[in-house]
């Protein structure tokens, strides 16, 4: 238990100190579409994305690539930290409207 | 309608897999479907009352009121599987001899089932937030019909509740004499995979390091968002590409839920000495 606790602990500590500036890329959605759908990203460093729903429904910006999932209610905003992406091409959706809402986030060197 | 099915029956199949195993490692303990019933309703109450204040969640800890709720709710739900192993670890034994001599008789259980019932409540209300907004959001837009839609997801939520039947009549089929062993392994796998989503979502959060952004890459073999690959995201936390802290919280959380099991099995005669409200019936 004890041994438990240190890490725990350890873990809290090393989090508070593991916050860095990051780029941040502003995603909008509107009629069940993403503006822009596809965005580049320099790769090997963390990024956020900032989801902004202006639908009247609610989304939820999902993306098993980036590992991220996040409910975005009508006119809401979201924040998401991704990456260090290795270069290629990620996929995100609206796991609500998954045919309509989605797009690609490009790692770039 | 069918996109609708699939989006469902996507959302309810965590929960599903969750309430089967439970079912399952609950056999024969005496009120036991009350208790569960009363958890799978708590858990559709809290996630309708988790979809009204979806938005202000959202930006409650500036930005990271979703990351914080769902690490909590997950971590509430290890415990609560880790108080589920304890109890067996030293009631299972009697329990499985019990049930074997007078058939599936009914043994009392309540400080287990307590656990579970809020195990279910979490994993209803997990994935049950996501259904109720997703469904009012159909019945919001004017796009489509929304009566062939709600169909849809009322068939999804049937589908995923058959998985859950399917999973536990599976696993009671199991020998007495095994399947409180099974269960246990499923139950530890499951609060191990629980514990380093937690990790996982406070990591990409920031509030925790990710101790190495991918310790492997299995998505060319099991990607995530394959049936298979959320199936066992529901049994064992699978991820295709995990950060250290979700292994590391794995292990952590196995090896400590192990341990406790084994040290609480040792000592029967600590255990027994406990006062406790939920003694085995004779």
């Amino acid at each position: 238990m004890t041994r438990g606790t240190f890490f725990l602990a350890a873990w809290i500590l090393a989090g508070a100190a593991g916050t860095a500036a990051a780029d941040v890329i502003e995603l909008s959605i509107s009629g069940h579409k993403f503006t822009p759908a596809d965005v580049t990203v320099p790769a090997n460093q963390k990024f956020q994305i900032k989801v902004t729903n202006h639908d009247p429904s609610p989304a939820e910006f999902e993306s098993h690539d980036l590992k991220v999932e996040k409910i975005v209610v009508p006119g809401g905003t979201i924040t998401v930290t991704a990456g260090p992406l290795k270069p290629g091409t990620y996929e995100f959706f609206d796991e609500y409207n998954p045919d309509d809402a989605k797009g690609t986030v490009t790692a770039k060197e | 309608m069918l996109a609708t099915l699939i989006i469902v029956f996507r959302e309810v199949l965590e929960a599903g897999l969750i309430i089967g195993i439970v079912l399952a490692a609950t056999e024969g303990v005496a009120r036991r479907g009350r208790w569960i019933v009363g958890g799978i309703l708590g858990g559709i109450s809290g996630a309708a009352l988790l979809a009204v204040f979806a938005g202000a969640l959202a930006n409650a800890f500036s930005g990271s009121g979703q990351e914080l709720f769902n690490a909590a709710i997950l971590l509430i739900a290890v415990l609560m599987l880790g108080v589920h192993i304890t109890w067996m670890a030293s009631h299972g034994r009697q329990m499985a001899q019990e049930m074997k001599a007078m058939g599936r008789a009914v043994v009392q259980g309540d400080r287990s089932l307590t656990a579970m019932a809020l195990v279910v409540t979490i994993a209803v209300l997990r994935e049950g937030s996501e259904v109720v907004l997703f469904l009012f959001g159909i019945a919001t837009s004017t796009r489509e019909g929304a009566a062939p839609m709600l169909l849809g997801g009322a068939a999804g939520l049937l589908a995923g509740a058959l998985v859950s039947w399917l999973l536990y009549r599976g696993l009671v089929a199991i020998p007495m004499k095994h399947l409180f062993k099974v269960t246990n392994a499923m139950i530890a796998l499951l609060a191990a995979g629980m514990a380093g989503q937690a990790a996982a979502i406070l990591a990409g959060a920031n509030m925790l390091p990710t101790l190495g952004d991918e310790v492997w890459d299995t998505s060319s073999i099991l990607r995530d968002n394959s049936m298979v690959g959320r199936a066992l995201h529901a049994l064992v936390g699978y991820s295709d590409r995990p950060p250290g802290i979700q292994v590391a919280a794995f292990v952590v959380t196995l090896a400590a839920l192990i341990m406790l099991s084994k040290l609480v099995g040792q000592g029967p005669r600590i255990a027994r000495s406990e006062p406790r409200s939920a003694s085995p019936a004779h």
